[in-house]
């Protein structure tokens, strides 16, 4: 066979994920893309852009904005959606809070309380189809995630009653009120994210990349110091030179020693490293062995 | 941050290899992946700690790797495995996509899922027992859902004495069931997945087998080939029309390669309406191609004007599928509320086309122990596989299975509920 029929990994991971999206968008009425500025929600918005090229993203993106940002990141989702002319609907915590839909947790984490403010915007713009960054390498309830998600009118996941999933032949079928969430980067790894950001010289929020911080350590995690992470009791404050690997919550997501401070320097660290992204970086996923789990049946990503 | 640079070239070279792996806790199933996953240096620390925890908790003698596959919480407190679980690992060579099929619950079910998009399925035996009416129907999945490749792994060889004597036993009984099923490629390796002998590298235990180890095997195994690069079939799954004032009268049918090669020049036919043209342009995001073939995505200009939605399919005029209405199948029942039964409705799912069928007639139900065909049945239960033949409200334009499994594949959705009931694998349309 001619070399010229080859296709990479990385080739074929984008074929696949653009092959989802174009079904979500012919057989479902109302997606839209669940866009944080996190590097996952940045590649599929670059899939998304291929997708439909040379037409526009054909939907929305929604931010679940907790409150507790990085200014960098929120930097970026603006300019982001400012440069491909998106609509953004913000889902604000902060706001649901005043408005009593949630209650402020007392330890201050509002990773949980998102699902229900999430869930209300979903139902308040009717959208039936929610992308989302999740990749099954990232967590071992996420492993057993279908690409096409039926969720009940609650917006729960059923994972002992999941559709089977054969071939590509997804089934986004579903009554009004219930929804589909659609992870097109299921197959892809921490890895093959990188790859590819490096090959579609995608710009990052600033803080995936090595830079000086003041931090503390806490349950063996890096914090940085910011309005939300302040020291307690003997935790002593010291300037690190660290990178995210995820981003999330500020209030609950950690940094991690390291000098990467370009593309490729964070690719061969992630090669090297022998911890998964969430064990290393998500104060979120510690409560228990199935904190994932119980999170996704509310409704969570 | 300075301005990227092509990665290593050894890592933009990789290919992608999925495969399915069956067999039970029992035969070690799990205790491999964990090696693969150990021996590719795929296994995060935190997940192994995690899992020593959780054995030590639980009074395990050992490690129990099952638990690395096993995320859900009802797994974990009934010792099951209830769901196809996905796991990735790569090697300078290949990235692998393991679709890890549990042994015991709904298993029809949770194998064909697997084995619809798997290159190459991974069998497990236990060298002491031999093969049993698990394998066999392992092996019979594996060939109706056409996987290219079969591996049979004889695990366990370090509690026979690694004896070649064990061993050829029982890849010979295998190779001579395996023929009568119009099995694909088959390879045969003697392995302990607990002591790691012939997974990542051949083993001193046993040299007398000269083949590869089993990681070198998957590496290696040669499946660019199996894709279908003769008959031209591009399902149209969208029909991108920008509403913009800066690209005008643009007209692309965006879909994903099911088979063939396209090219910008090439005398193209439109199904169902039969019309002809030839393809202007091939576009990606990155700029046109000269040639598009699976799995790529692309989006195909025509040079003219034709009523073309989705559902519609492009390929040759000298080599189109069927254009048809009555289907036969084998289907594989995969709804535990209620049976299929002559006389059904339901809603079907081909490429990129949706249409209503009916169940017309239940040939037989097939015995996938004894593959003895049962003509009195009346109705098809979970995990039960059968030949119908159905009547669409619409044209499929549909190929044998065996011969394209994009378009010759399908689905059955229950109007009332929306879940997915049957996977259905062509056998003739007209």
């Amino acid at each position: 066979m001619p070399p010229a029929y080859r296709v990479s990994h990385l080739a074929a991971l984008e074929a696949e994920s653009i092959f989802v999206m174009r079904e979500v968008v012919a057989e479902l009425e109302r997606p839209v893309l669940l866009f944080s500025g996190g590097k996952d929600s940045i590649v599929m918005l670059r899939l998304a852009e291929k997708a439909f090229a040379p037409a526009r993203i054909p939907f929305p993106v929604m931010h679940v904005d907790t409150g507790h940002n990085f200014p960098e990141v929120l930097k970026y989702r603006d300019r982001r959606v400012a440069e491909l002319g998106l609509q953004l609907v913000v889902a604000s915590v902060p706001e649901a809070i005043e408005s009593g839909l949630v209650v402020e947790p007392g330890d201050g984490m509002r990773n949980r309380i998102q699902t229900p403010v999430l869930l209300d915007a979903v139902e308040k713009y009717r959208f039936d189809a929610l992308f989302g960054g999740a990749r099954r390498d990232e967590e071992k309830a996420r492993a057993k995630e279908r690409v096409f998600s039926f969720r009940d009118e609650f917006g729960q996941w059923d994972p002992k009653n999941q559709r089977p999933e054969l071939w590509s032949l997804y089934n986004g079928r579903h009554h009004a009120g219930e929804s589909i969430r659609v992870f097109p980067l299921s197959n892809w790894t921490e890895l093959d994210v990188w790859h590819y950001i490096q090959q579609e010289r995608l710009d990052l929020p600033s803080i995936y990349y090595a830079h000086e911080r003041q931090v503390l350590s806490r349950d063996g995690m890096l914090y940085a110091v910011n309005e939300f992470i302040q020291p307690r009791g003997a935790e002593q404050p010291f300037t690190a030179k660290v990178r995210y690997r995820t981003v999330g919550d500020a209030s609950c997501t950690a940094a991690v020693e390291s000098a990467a401070d370009t593309v490729e320097k964070v690719i061969d660290e992630v090669a090297a490293t022998r911890i998964t992204e969430r064990g290393a970086t998500r104060g979120d996923d510690r409560v228990s062995e199935a904190a994932m789990e119980d999170r996704k049946r509310e409704g969570y990503f | 941050m300075s301005t990227p640079t092509l990665a290593a070239p050894e890592q933009r070279a990789m290919d992608l290899l999925r495969f399915a792996t069956a067999g039970s806790v029992d035969d070690g199933k799990s205790t491999l992946i964990g090696r693969l996953l150990y021996d590719t240096k795929s296994l995060f620390t935190d997940q192994l700690a995690a899992v020593e925890a959780v054995s030590a908790a639980r009074g395990d003698e050992y490690t129990n790797l099952a638990l690395l596959t096993d995320g859900l919480r009802a797994e974990r407190e009934q010792g099951i495995t209830i769901d196809v679980a996905y796991r990735y690992f790569a090697t300078p060579r290949r990235k692998f996509i393991i679709a890890d099929t549990p042994g015991h619950i709904q298993y029809t079910r949770n194998m064909v899922t697997g084995a619809s998009t798997a290159d190459l399925a991974l069998i497990l035996v236990d060298a002491r027992k031999g093969l049993v009416e698990q394998s066999r129907r392992h092996a019979f999945l594996c060939s109706l859902l056409r996987v290219p490749h079969l591996v049979l792994c004889v695990n366990k060889m370090d509690l026979v004495d690694w004896s070649q004597e064990v061993y050829e036993r029982i890849a010979d009984e295998f190779t001579a069931f395996a023929a009568k099923l119009e099995a694909p490629d088959l390879s045969v390796i003697p392995i302990s997945a607990l002591k790691g002998d012939n997974i990542a590298t051949r083993s001193e235990n046993m040299p007398w087998y000269e083949g590869p180890s089993l990681l070198h095997h998957l590496e290696r195994v040669h499946i660019a080939s199996d894709r279908n690069l003769v008959d031209v079939r591009f399902p149209v799954q969208y029909v991108i029309r920008p509403q913009s004032t800066t690209v005008t009268d643009y007209r692309g049918y965006a879909g994903q390669v099911a088979s063939g090669v396209l090219k910008p020049g090439d005398e193209v036919m439109v199904l169902p309406s039969g019309f002809t043209s030839r393809i202007a342009a091939i576009d990606t995001a990155d700029g046109p191609v000269a040639e598009a073939f699976p799995p790529m995505s692309v989006t195909v200009r025509l040079e003219d004007e034709i009523d073309i939605s989705r559902g519609d399919l492009i390929c040759r005029p000298n080599n189109a599928p069927a254009v048809a209405q009555d289907i036969e199948a084998m289907v594989c029942w995969m709804d535990e509320t209620k049976p299929l039964r002559v006389g059904g409705k339901y809603s079907l799912k081909h490429t990129t086309r949706s249409v209503r069928a009916v169940v017309r007639d239940l040939h037989y139900r097939l015995d996938v122990n004894s593959l003895h065909r049962d003509e009195e049945a009346g109705e098809l239960k979970l995990n039960e596989i059968g030949r119908l033949r159905l009547r669409t409200t619409a044209p499929l334009l549909a190929d044998e299975y065996r011969r394209n499994r994009t378009t010759g594949g399908f689905i059955l959705v229950d109007e009332a509920s929306n879940r997915t009931v049957a996977a259905g694998m062509i056998v003739e349309a007209s």
